[in-house]
């Protein structure tokens, strides 16, 4: 946002007799918060709707006294945060939520960072006076991830509200605590707000929505986060050490592209094994929301490495004879860097199939559109109140873009529009306002051609592009029903930021240049504006830093990937290489965003910065000496790695790393094939696809994770085609066992592409479905 | 001695007497009369007597006052702060540590070190845990913050061994079960004040 936007937008408050700037329409809460002035609050979540629950945070707006979670600043309004009757009703809160509660600090992983520890010594809580015979409440696993103790919880609402604001799943809910009633004279004699909150808080407990034991959820662990006691807490965390023991190290998930702002949280592995072990991740929850990879696929180190001098010598014999370097984009932007740097001394051939496929669409996009860059990230799309998806497996391919999909309905009265071949029945609970497009693998640009029919300026449009709009006979073939007319206009309402996702099955279509071409159109004539998932973890980064090549023969280095000589941080390599929580360095996430990442774990082995040390003669003494090298003509800084910030300022602002600029060309004259309807595919069809949780060797390595490399299919198809398969490609066979993925609708299945040794892009070649013969062994 | 005076840690209270000392002299011959009746006096043989009188009843009356090291032990303060001791519940025998780490965090040398889990009665289980001897300073801080008198001070002040590691363990530390009738509740740092009930503000029950 400009100087000139963010001076329009703001207005002046008062809060406790001085004058601040806020945001219009902000609510009080935040408004104090980004001017560092503290409220009292428990169940209010930045990004999620106000849910009432805790009543703490009441201040007086205009002698009225409000929620500040959920009023709004109004020009000139006079806030006071505290008035001896709030006062009265926040000690009475406090005392409130004691009751009955279990005191076993002791022993609670909470203890130290506990909202409710916090809370009543701020307010000084050194007497009861209330009091209610107490309900048993049973702890209980909800899945292999979460552990909740009922006892613990203060019913607060946070957990149910991400899981449903944010994450989506909607998995768990308030139900009946079936505790005894309140003594009806308490009304006229205790504090209003505080007698509200404890009637509710008696009534109810949480548990799973779809009323079994089980959760049966994406296993994200955001309810783990937002916890503010200890009720919720991650099994494999649980008494095994305290808050305050761990060091928080600020890093950049290395698992997908979103490239989350996480801590690895470390302490000794024991007393007698003094290495530092990690114990957590933890998050900026109020800013940033994790998925399971992220939050417990952390243990991927590359241990008990030392420096083998005979192996680094026949590292660099290796990379003096090869011709070919094959590797993953689970690489920093430093060592991408490194690796075209190898590639223009010594005239290697870089390979790396994700990003490279991503490239060449950046490519086109940057030819028709004039732009390096694509146009929203993920916050923006947030902002937005419709947003589109395409080509994309929302739920596997990125959870951050799912997030923001969800989010957009959930708290901006949002709608949707989702096209993918493989059905998917979480996505359509996610708002109301949400119709779904089973369409045939191939039909992606017509997809696009409805897109343009139903938001573009047909005036702007090219005659080849007007010709195709035939907007009844898209609908049918993109398999809408006949409401689609009705439904449409209804969900159209009152939108104003209209927004596109696409994704990795656009990158690896056969006519990709076509679908940029569309894209642009889009944008131009229409209000929609696009963002891009970039398939793997660093894609970006790669795609912008590295000159790929297509094809290359010969001696291959494989740096976390296959190759003659491999140098790998998976622990079986000809060399060992450092894993990214065992590395500083740069990523660039698909928010466009440079971030930096820290070293969490020890590595005593060889990196590629010695490698390439050695072999040209370069006087850098670490890898983070590259980072100002990084291309500016690619839209990076020159700034040192060390000057760069990682965190969250109070009002929310991401100062992480910094912000890729955008470099604009002339744009090349568009000219549009005519979309060809008969090169959808048909038969059996499968989808390169990896389950939830699991995105790369990394996060298969890592305890917690424990999603198998298997064929996913949904429950109906699963059936029919038995426990073990095997799918026949073109270019060879796979035997794989079969598993449910219970979110999944219709008949295409997923092969996972996760395992780099399977060589499933090989398989699968320039297109994310092939065309298989699936039979039961 | 009782322990009384140990409970009582409120020093301002407690009664001093001061010692009636004569005058020194004010002239020299004040002086020099003080110097002529010391050297005249018998104050010597008094103090020859004294010490040939203690020899006799030490000799002959069975009155000695040497203490027999090693074979005999000087009682010490409950307040003495030499190798810690871990606790048991009197009641279950179970050790009286919970795992709750503050002790960890309090020591000011760092040399407390513990290993807690989940264990099988959905308890947190302190699974290891060990004092580093040749780093403790003995300032009783841990016994002083453990929320449940697990930890506490012992009177074993003899911490010479072939090795540190000998007193450094868990189970080293902690009573062991057949001296469970043996263990005496711990009367020095951290222990309850004898006021404490005074200073508890009740916790309404509704049962
Ligand atoms: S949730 Fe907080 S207050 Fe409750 S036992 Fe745990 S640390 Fe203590
Ligand atoms: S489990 Fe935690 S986050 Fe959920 S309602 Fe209870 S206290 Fe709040
Ligand atoms: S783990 Fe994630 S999806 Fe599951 S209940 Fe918690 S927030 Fe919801
Ligand atoms: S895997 Fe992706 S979405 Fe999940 S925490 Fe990591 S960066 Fe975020
Ligand atoms: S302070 Fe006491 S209860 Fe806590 S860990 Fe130490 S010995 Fe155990
Ligand atoms: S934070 Fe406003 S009601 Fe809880």
């Amino acid at each position: 946002m400009s100087e000139i936007e963010l001076v329009k937008n703001m207005i002046s408050i008062t809060i406790d007799g001085k004058e601040y700037k806020a945001k219009e329409g902000e609510y009080i809460l935040n408004a104090a918060r980004a001017n560092d002035i503290f409220i009292p609050a428990i169940c209010y979540l930045t990004r999620c709707s106000p849910t009432l629950a805790c009543r703490i945070c009441l201040v007086e707006a205009d002698g009225k006294q409000v929620y500040s979670c959920n009023a709004r600043v109004k020009e000139g309004m006079e806030i006071v945060t505290t008035t001896p009757n709030i006062l009265e009703e926040r000690r009475a809160i406090m005392e409130v939520y004691d009751v009955n509660h279990p005191l076993q600090c002791g022993v609670c992983d909470q203890s130290g960072e506990c909202e409710l520890q916090n809370y009543t010594l701020e307010l000084a809580v050194d007497s009861q006076s209330y009091s209610i015979p107490d309900t048993k409440r049973e702890t209980k696993n909800w899945s292999s991830v979460l552990h909740y103790d009922a006892g613990l919880c203060i019913v607060c609402e946070r957990c149910t509200t991400v899981c449903k604001d944010m994450i989506g799943d909607s998995a768990i809910k308030t139900t009946k605590r079936g505790g005894s009633a309140l003594d009806k004279s308490l009304k006229g004699s205790m504090p209003k707000d505080a007698y509200a909150m404890w009637n509710k808080l008696q009534k109810s407990i949480i548990a799973p929505s779809n009323g079994t034991e089980h959760t049966n959820c994406s296993d994200c662990g955001e309810c783990i986060a937002v916890c503010p006691v200890g009720a919720l807490v991650s099994r494999d965390f649980q008494y095994t050490t305290n808050a305050w023991d761990l060091k928080k190290i600020p890093a950049t998930c290395a698992h997908c592209s979103s490239g989350c702002q996480i801590y690895y949280e470390t302490k000794p592995t024991s007393i007698s094994d003094r290495r530092e072990k990690i114990y957590r991740v933890t998050n900026e929850w109020n800013y940033v929301s994790l998925c399971g990879a992220g939050r417990f696929g952390y243990d991927f180190e590359n241990r008990e490495v030392k420096k083998d001098k005979e192996a680094f010598k026949r590292a660099i014999e290796a990379f003096k004879k090869a011709k070919v370097i094959n590797f993953t984009s689970v690489i920093t932007n430093e060592e991408a860097l490194m690796l075209q740097t190898l590639k223009e001394k010594l005239g290697v051939k870089l390979i790396n199939r994700e990003a490279r496929a991503f490239q060449i669409f950046l490519d086109f996009y940057k030819q028709y559109s004039g732009k390096s860059l694509y146009s929203l990230d993920f916050k923006e799309i947030m902002a937005s109140d419709f947003v589109i998806s395409l080509g994309t497996s929302l739920r596997n391919d990125n959870p951050n873009a799912r997030y923001a999909f969800n989010n957009v309905q959930k708290m901006n009265k949002g709608a949707g529009l989702y096209f993918h071949p493989v059905g998917d029945t979480l996505v359509p609970t996610f708002g109301r306002n949400i119709l779904t497009f089973a369409h045939k693998v191939g039909h992606e640009e017509a997809v696009l051609l409805l897109l343009i029919e139903l938001f573009s300026n047909k005036d702007e449009l090219p005659d080849i592009v007007k010709e195709q709009l035939d907007r009844e006979k898209l609908v049918e073939l993109l398999g809408g029903d006949s409401k689609f007319e009705a439904s449409f206009s209804k969900i159209m309402k009152k939108k104003e930021k209209f927004s596109l996702i696409v994704g990795e099955d656009l990158y690896f279509h056969p006519k990709a240049k076509n679908i940029v071409k569309l894209i642009t159109i889009l944008e131009k004539t229409s209000p929609i504006k696009v963002a891009m998932i970039p398939p793997k973890t660093n894609s970006l980064g790669v795609a912008l830093i590295c000159d790929l090549d297509d094809e290359a023969k010969g001696y291959t280095i494989g740096y976390n990937a296959l190759g003659d000589f491999k140098f790998s941080a998976l622990g079986d390599g000809d060399l060992d290489a450092p894993a990214m929580n065992q590395q500083e360095g740069t990523l660039t996430n698909m928010h466009k965003r440079v971030t930096p990442t820290n070293v969490a774990l020890e590595y005593n082995g060889y990196t590629l910065h010695d490698i390439v040390k050695e072999l040209l003669n370069i006087p850098t003494k670490y890898t983070i000496d590259w980072t100002p090298k990084l291309p500016i003509n690619k839209g990076f800084k020159s700034i040192d790695f060390d000057s760069l910030p990682n965190g969250y300022s109070n009002d929310g602002t991401e100062n992480r790393g910094y912000l890729l600029t955008e470099i604009t060309s002339e744009a090349k004259e568009i000219d549009v094939d005519k979309f060809d309807e008969n090169i959808a595919l048909d038969g059996d069809i499968a989808y390169r696809c990896n389950p939830q949780r699991q995105f790369s060797d990394f996060t298969n390595k890592a305890h917690q994770i424990f999603e198998e490399f298997a064929l996913y299919a949904s429950p109906k198809r699963a059936e029919a085609l038995g426990k073990r398969v095997v799918v026949e490609f073109d270019s060879g066979n796979l035997e794989l066992d079969v598993k449910i993925d219970e979110r999944m609708d219709g008949d295409i299945v997923a092969v996972p592409d996760f395992k780099s040794d399977k060589n499933i892009y090989e398989l699968f070649g320039a297109s994310r479905y092939q065309k298989v013969i699936i039979r039961e062994v | 001695m009782g322990l009384e005076k140990f409970k009582d840690r409120n020093i301002g209270t407690q009664n001093y007497k001061k010692l009636d000392l004569t005058h020194p002299p004010k002239s020299g011959w004040d002086r020099f009369k003080q110097v002529v009746s010391r050297t005249f006096k018998p104050e010597l043989c008094i103090g020859l007597w004294v010490t040939l009188r203690e020899m006799i009843n030490a000799l002959f009356r069975g009155k000695m006052h040497t203490t027999q090291y090693p074979l005999e032990k000087l009682p010490i303060s409950p307040r003495y702060r030499a190798i810690h001791e871990m606790l048991r519940l009197l009641e279950s025998g179970h050790y009286r540590c919970i795992g709750c780490g503050l002790c960890e965090k309090i020591c000011i040398s760092n040399c407390i070190s513990m290993e807690t889990r989940y264990d099988e009665n959905q308890r947190k289980e302190v699974s290891e845990y060990t004092i580093n001897f040749g780093r403790c300073i003995f300032c009783g801080y841990c016994a002083e913050v453990c929320p449940e008198l697990a930890i506490v001070h012992g009177g074993r002040y003899e911490t010479a061994s072939e090795q540190r590691a000998s007193f450094s363990l868990f189970e080293d530390m902690l009573t062991p079960i057949d001296k469970l009738n043996l263990q005496k509740e711990y009367q020095g740092f951290g222990a309850i004040s004898p006021n404490a009930d005074d200073n508890i503000k009740k916790t309404p029950l509704a049962y």
